[in-house]
């Protein structure tokens, strides 16, 4: 499927590789008993491992390595023997001064993700690696090289994580958007990771490259840290486009470099080029074991996992009958389910999906498959206008029952046709101006004026009039 | 095999590891690790294109541990440890750099 | 004594006081120790004599005076390393190994002195002073676990623990004249051992002879889900098959570290070495020489992994969370002055060294390098086990040197442990044995490996030696 990205700079395109980094949903830390809680006071969730004592070791925790095996299946990566490495360098808020991580041989391979509107994402590798513990900065009048100190919690340290690479698929920050959502609607759903990145349990860095439209070649690439949300992600990606294109197009090249975003001034700096970036010293953890994780064990965590929002909008939009992407809305708000059962007892598909979109973002509230199916069979069979469904299907979602019921109460009763008539012809005769412009108008007048008599008649009716009915009416008597 | 190690070597290599060398010790460090890694040529006497790397003696796999929670440390005894603290928080001098 | 103690017929707190009698003597000449915990030890030995007398069994080292080498974390008890860098450092947690020494009856009277992080053969390189030679104060204790090997070559303990990652339980146990054992490679947890380079690192006994050496490795030894190198087994019996002899073992003497293919192995030694294949041989077994090509390249191996390891290990000594800080303006400042002031010069070297194996553009040609020639060091020991039960060397290419003797020249110290660096590099146990002296009347070790998992048979033939040794050297 070949979908044409905004450009954010005329004939630039924007190419965009995602990493995300992801908390696991485990109740201890990755290689230690200590737990793995969000908050809390200071220094309370650490152990001796955690905190990296001489002399403690690691123990792989299993749960987060099911985790981990679950986010590969889901993201349709190949799972396989993997390798812990040590990631070296310094930093007061790394308690071992290395990092737990996985290098050349991680357990996801390459796969893919698919976006709701169907086009597929390249996955590079979904690695396992540790989290590290969080510092502050405090003093100096909150500009770090003015003096001041640092205070150091390990609470966070030694929380698993895994890092999913995504390949350079995207193009653009609505794309970049849609694959974080996509991402994190899998997380949740697999309950690898609950997704906040509000609470930073979910992280992204971007890598960012321009080329002028129609160019195979890659432009030099850029990668912004210390993205906090998904605007501030597509904020950071605008920013870093133009910048890009700013420099090139005054003849200037792109550094490879690492850059951080400043969400207050709305830009990106640079921390540091290609040739200053870390020696990570990579080599094979010796203190762990390799994963190699059995067919059988595969198998079972396969079996174990739910349906992915993917499968869900696939299976929706066949039921359905309607385009992939015009599920997307329905699943994102968990509905596909209702909706396929409503679907199931006989109702027009096309009119569960509008209410679902329309008419339900707030929640279904007392609403069962049933009485919605009953509500679109009143109202696809001529008894309930739109707007009178809407209105029922609200008071059912407030306070359940049933919807033929409300209607008679609320004295919702179908129009008799000649009833209608009669009223279209009387406002016809007390507007012959606005008449004759909608029969001898363009488009745009006619459409114009179409609008004014349905108004017109819904203001008689009180609302009662079917406005699909005023509309045929309204242009069998302009035909005549 | 590989050039000799040189001052310079030694001197990024000692920036790496968080240590900093006087002249004359850069100078020594750089003769004595010229010395071991000379030694270490002796490898080059043998064919090792089709051996495979060993990382470790051990050959286990699948070393797991059930995801439970177990005792924390106390964090008094544990930040009685440190060189310097506020707040429950370990002190440090100001990090430069960024924030990860 | 276990038994004596066990029985009521001796009491603890005398064994202890016993111990803490010659402890006072001779330990300001020696230098053994790090810490002496008189006062603890009296307490631990007068608790042990208490449940003795309430009919309880406190253990099979029921009232026995250990010392651990100063790299165990000790719950309350400084753990140094013999490092400046972790100079009164209180570990909140105790290693496996100490539960496992408490939960069997032991007593720890001390934490012994070590070159600096276990960097080192001869424990001259601790920051807190050099350990001597109990039988020639003069001479070098051997190293890295100097102290604990003194401790038991002086009578200061019957028992100690040392850690050995190339030799540093079973060089110095030669040069004192004391039995010391490096297991099998995952036999003994690391819990709580400060690690120096992961995967070789083993803690291991040292004891007056055989039989109480297979006793504490019974101990200590056995899975340990706090390890996960930890190999999930139970101990093997040692101690019921020590009288078992070696009637039709196949033993082979290792040609390329017996003197015939490497230089520097003493002549004094050699023929130790050739007496104790004779005692074995007339003790039923078939000795003959053979061939481990590769076991000649563990050393430049060796000192390409080991400090690799290393130079991570030791990164955590950044003055932020425990241990020695000196200040700066900066964390990244604060970090390099603190690790320039704390670690001495060894330490500094193999950080360095293992710090440039791992460098971009270097990795290849020094650490993966390496590796490549740990497999062929495996692949060869395997086709030598095929053949024999066995193998034979010497543990140290000579009887121990006097203090300051290679503390110029790095590179001539590192080759002291030529000999026992293959059943590292390979995860085998190997053990020293005292027999007989060289032509300075100290002590000559001579070193029986055996394949992983091989300790029962490699404690048969250490029995065998023992009760044929000629006289030891006298202390």
């Amino acid at each position: 499927m070949s979908v044409t990205a905004p450009e954010i700079v005329p004939g630039w395109e924007t190419v965009i590789g995602l990493e995300v980094h992801a908390e696991l949903a485990t109740v201890t830390k990755m290689f230690s008993a200590a737990p793995n809680r969000f908050g809390g006071e200071p220094n309370t969730n650490i152990d001796p491992v955690s905190l990296g004592l001489p002399g403690t070791l690691p123990v792989l925790n299993g749960r987060a390595v099911e985790l981990a095996i679950r986010v590969g299946l889901a993201l349709n990566c190949t799972i396989q023997r993997s390798v812990f490495a040590r990631k070296n360098y310094f930093y007061p808020d790394m308690p071992k001064d290395f990092q737990i991580s996985q290098f050349d041989l991680p357990i996801n391979g390459e796969g893919w993700l698919e976006l709701a509107d169907g086009r597929r994402i390249g996955i590079e590798r979904a690695h396992l690696e540790e989290d590290t513990g969080k510092s502050t900065h405090v003093g100096g009048g909150g500009r770090i090289h003015e003096a001041g100190h640092s205070l150091v919690d390990y609470n966070r340290a030694g929380v698993p994580l895994i890092e999913i690479v995504g390949m350079p698929d995207l193009r653009g920050a609505e794309d970049a958007r849609a694959y974080v959502s996509e991402l994190r609607s899998i997380l949740v759903a697999i309950g690898a990771s609950d997704g906040k990145m509000e609470e930073g349990s979910m992280r992204v860095d971007c890598n960012v490259s321009v080329r002028p439209v129609g160019q195979v070649e890659l432009g030099t690439r850029c990668e912004v840290k210390n993205i906090n949300s998904l605007r501030s992600m597509g904020r950071a990606i605008e920013y870093e486009a133009r910048r890009q294109v700013d420099l090139l197009t005054a003849g200037e090249r792109i550094e490879q470099q690492t850059r951080h975003w400043n969400e207050d001034e709305g830009r990106t700096h640079k921390l540091r080029s290609k040739e200053e970036a870390f020696d990570y010293r990579y080599f094979p953890e010796p203190d762990l074991m390799p994963v190699e994780p059995s067919e059988e064990w595969i198998a079972e965590i396969r079996a174990g996992l739910p349906m992915l929002p993917r499968d869900r909008r696939h299976h929706l939009a066949e039921a359905a009958g309607v385009e992939i992407s015009a599920t997307a809305l329905t699943v994102d708000r968990g509905l596909d389910d209702l909706a396929m059962a409503t679907i199931d007892l006989g109702a027009d598909a096309g009119r569960v999906l509008v209410h679902v979109e329309n008419n339900l973002a707030d929640g279904v509230g007392l609403l069962t498959a049933a009485s919605f199916a009953a509500l679109i069979a009143l109202e696809t069979g001529g008894d309930l206008t739109a707007t009178q469904a809407k209105t029922v299907l609200a008071s059912v979602v407030d306070d359940g029952g049933d919807p033929a019921a409300i209607a008679g109460q609320m004295g919702f009763e179908a129009m008799d046709s000649s009833e209608l008539e009669a009223i279209v012809d009387r406002l016809i005769s007390e507007h012959p101006d606005d008449w004759a412009a909608l029969t001898g108008g363009d488009d745009k007048e006619r459409r114009k004026k179409s609008g004014f008599f349905v108004g017109e008649v819904m203001k008689a009716t009180r609302g009662q009039a079917d406005g699909r009915a005023v509309n045929e009416l309204l242009a069998r008597r302009s035909a005549g | 095999m590989t050039e000799r190690i040189t001052p310079r070597d030694v001197a990024h290599v000692a920036e790496l590891a968080r240590l900093s060398l006087t002249d004359d010790e850069l100078e020594a460090f750089t003769v004595q690790l010229a010395d071991i890694l000379d030694h270490a040529a002796d490898l080059d006497a043998l064919d090792l294109a089709d051996v495979a790397p060993t990382a470790h003696p051990l050959s286990l796999v699948n070393v797991f541990r059930a995801d439970v929670i177990g005792p924390t440390s106390d964090r008094d005894e544990v930040l009685a440890a440190a060189p310097e603290v506020e707040d429950a928080q370990f002190k440090v001098p100001p990090v430069l750099g960024e924030s990860r | 004594m276990a038994e004596a103690v066990r029985s009521g017929a001796r009491s603890a707190r005398s064994v202890v006081d016993e111990h803490l009698d010659v402890i006072a003597a001779r330990e300001p000449e020696i230098h053994a120790f790090n810490v002496v915990l008189a006062d603890e030890a009296r307490f631990a030995a007068d608790e042990i004599d208490r449940r003795v007398a309430a009919g309880e069994d406190p253990g099979p080292l029921a009232g026995v005076p250990v010392a651990l080498k100063d790299n165990m974390c000790t719950r309350g008890i400084p753990t140094t390393c013999s490092s400046r860098i972790l100079e009164g450092w209180i570990p909140p947690y105790d290693a496996t190994v100490v539960e496992r020494l408490a939960a069997a009856g032991a007593v720890l009277v001390g934490k012994t002195n070590l070159d600096e992080f276990a960097m080192g053969s001869s424990t001259e390189n601790s920051a807190f002073g050099v350990t001597r030679n109990p039988l020639d104060t003069t001479k070098v204790p051997g190293g890295s676990s100097g102290g604990s090997a003194a401790a038991v070559a002086a009578g200061f303990v019957p028992l100690s623990l040392g850690s050995d990652t190339g030799g540093s339980i079973r060089q110095p146990a030669a040069l004192c004249g004391v039995v010391g054992v490096k297991p099998t490679y995952g036999a003994v947890s690391r819990y709580g051992l400060v690690a120096f380079a992961s995967s070789l690192d083993q803690i291991g006994p040292f004891a007056r002879t055989v039989s109480d050496a297979a006793l504490l490795l019974e101990v200590i030894s056995g899975h340990d889900p706090l390890d996960s190198t930890s190999i999930p087994a139970a101990p093997a019996d040692l101690t019921s098959v020590l009288d078992r002899g070696v009637e039709g073992m196949r033993i082979g003497i290792i040609e390329e570290l017996s003197g015939d293919g490497l230089e520097g192995i003493a002549g004094d030694v050699q023929a130790r070495l050739g007496e104790a294949a004779a005692a074995l041989e007339a003790a039923g077994a078939t000795v003959e020489t053979t061939s481990v090509p590769s076991t000649v390249y563990g050393l430049s191996a060796y000192y390409v992994l080991a400090p690799a390891e290393a130079s991570s290990n030791l990164a955590r000594y950044d003055g932020v969370r425990f241990g020695l800080r000196v200040d700066a303006p900066t964390s990244g400042d604060m970090h390099t002055a603190t690790r320039t002031a704390g670690f001495g010069d060894e330490v500094k070297r193999r950080i360095m060294l293992g710090t440039y194996a791992l460098s971009a553009g270097y990795y290849d040609a020094y650490y993966g390098k390496s590796q490549k020639v740990r497999t062929l060091i495996v692949e060869d020991f395997a086709r030598a086990y095929g053949r024999y039960d066995l193998l034979l060397s010497p543990t140290s290419p000579t009887t121990a040197f006097s203090i300051g003797e290679k503390t110029a020249d790095p590179m001539t110290m590192y080759l002291t442990d030529v000999c026992t660096i293959p059943s590292n590099l390979a995860g085998h146990p190997s053990m020293s044995v005292p027999f007989g002296v060289g032509d300075d009347s100290m002590p000559v070790g001579v070193q029986v490996l055996a394949p992983a998992m091989g300790e029962p048979a490699m404690f048969r033939a250490a029995a065998v030696l023992e009760a044929a040794a000629p006289p030891g050297a006298a202390s």
